[in-house]
């Protein structure tokens, strides 16, 4: 899976298939802080991805 | 995961709600905690003309098509803070967005109408730069609104702004801010009815709610806000949010609840102590306001920016070679 962070821009490349949950334990991410879309689309916690996803993990936190 | 409400396939999950939606009902979702929220706090009478402060980010701009599909009139205001790219995306946003649902867009630009921009203005007026814009930013909100005539200034203040507001409240006890913050702020001479109708959705909420509506926003954060107190406070939250779910909801509401009226003798007293600023007239505890006052220093050190001193050099120097160090080690 291609995996793209922001806040900064970065990408990472992680082994598929994975559920959200797992991938955000394995990047170390609150999943509180950030939406994860997969292939342009939302995905919830239990969501599998699979190893061909192009995901993004978008920080929600601003700085007001 | 399945919706609450049909059954079908959820989108997202909301663990602080013990529930999940799918995009529909998530929407519907979003749309009933601003009607709640406007209405258990009286934010909005039906007929009332909003101006709605719009920064080109997730939350201002959701808030503002919120309140036009609950059927509220709103208008936007957007005030060019000239920092850089950053603001010139922003705007690109926020003028997209009106111009694609037909609303009314309201813009100042600081550096056309006060001759000064958050860069170059705080560091003549010695703020640190959040401080600078967040007060630029009030003094121009209530001064579109007053001279517009609107009857309410909303803000996109969502529930993690207000619980970390009141986290960095409360570990410093700021008891004179305390008071004062509250989801409606009534109109006072000077001063426009203000109110904050998503503080019953959480940051994560808005994101979602302008991916599934397709609102496009400003994703970069803003460079002078990197690592700023203020997103400390949000990240601390989150880690306990994160072992605890409602946390945030429980500790903001509660204090609404439970603790802010004890806060309001002496913010009331604090508020009924101001003056007119000699320079613009708007409410004060000196002689010209902090707006004013940052305005004179900005215009003042603006030939000073265009023509360095040595001493500005050396400073300048200075303070990059840290960063120089850093970057090689």
């Amino acid at each position: 899976m291609q995996i793209t962070l922001r806040n900064p821009t970065r990408t990472v490349e992680v082994k598929g298939p994975m559920s959200v949950q797992k991938l955000m334990n394995r990047l170390k991410v609150n999943r509180e802080s950030v939406l994860v879309i997969s292939n342009g689309a939302l995905v919830p916690g239990d969501a599998q991805l699979p190893d061909s996803a192009a995901v993004e993990i978008r920080s929600v936190i601003s700085g007001g | 995961m399945k919706c609450r409400v049909c059954r079908g396939s959820a989108i997202i999950d909301l663990r602080r709600h013990n529930a999940n939606f799918c995009a529909e009902h998530f929407v519907k979702f979003c749309h009933d905690q601003v009607a709640r929220a406007i209405k258990d706090h009286k934010m909005i009478a039906s007929g009332d003309r909003a101006l709605v402060a719009v920064s080109g980010g997730k939350d201002s701009l959701a808030i503002w098509r919120i309140l036009r599909e609950l059927g509220y009139e709103a208008d936007g205001l957007y005030v060019g803070l000239g920092i850089g790219e950053y603001s010139e995306d922003s705007g690109g946003y926020v003028r997209r967005f009106a111009e694609a649902n037909d609303l009314n867009l309201v813009e100042v630009d600081l550096r056309r109408e006060y001759g000064y921009d958050i860069p170059h203005g705080s560091r003549a007026a010695r703020r640190a730069p959040c401080s600078a814009c967040g007060m630029s930013k009030r003094h121009v909100f209530d001064k579109a609104a007053v001279d517009g005539n609107y009857d309410v200034l909303v803000t996109g203040h969502n529930l993690d702004d207000e619980a970390a507001v009141l986290f960095g409240n409360v570990l410093r006890w700021q008891t004179d801010y305390l008071g004062r913050q509250e989801p409606v702020l009534e109109a006072r001479p000077g001063f426009p009815r203000k109110v904050k109708p998503l503080i019953r959705l959480a940051e994560r909420e808005m994101a979602a709610y302008c991916v599934i509506t397709g609102i496009d926003y400003v994703l970069d954060e803003c460079p002078m806000a990197v690592g700023n107190r203020h997103i400390g406070y949000k990240e601390a939250l989150n880690a306990i949010e994160v072992q605890s779910p409602g946390t945030k909801h429980d500790f903001y509401h509660g204090f609404l609840r439970s603790a802010s009226a004890k806060f309001k003798p002496e913010t009331d007293a604090a508020r009924d102590a101001l003056n007119d600023c000699q320079s613009c007239g708007a409410p004060t505890t000196n002689e010209v306001c902090a707006f004013c006052s940052l305005v004179e220093r900005a215009t003042a050190a603006q030939p000073v920016r265009l023509s360095p001193r040595p001493e500005r050099e050396k400073r300048q120097k200075k303070s990059t070679t840290p960063a120089t160090d850093e970057r090689t080690t």
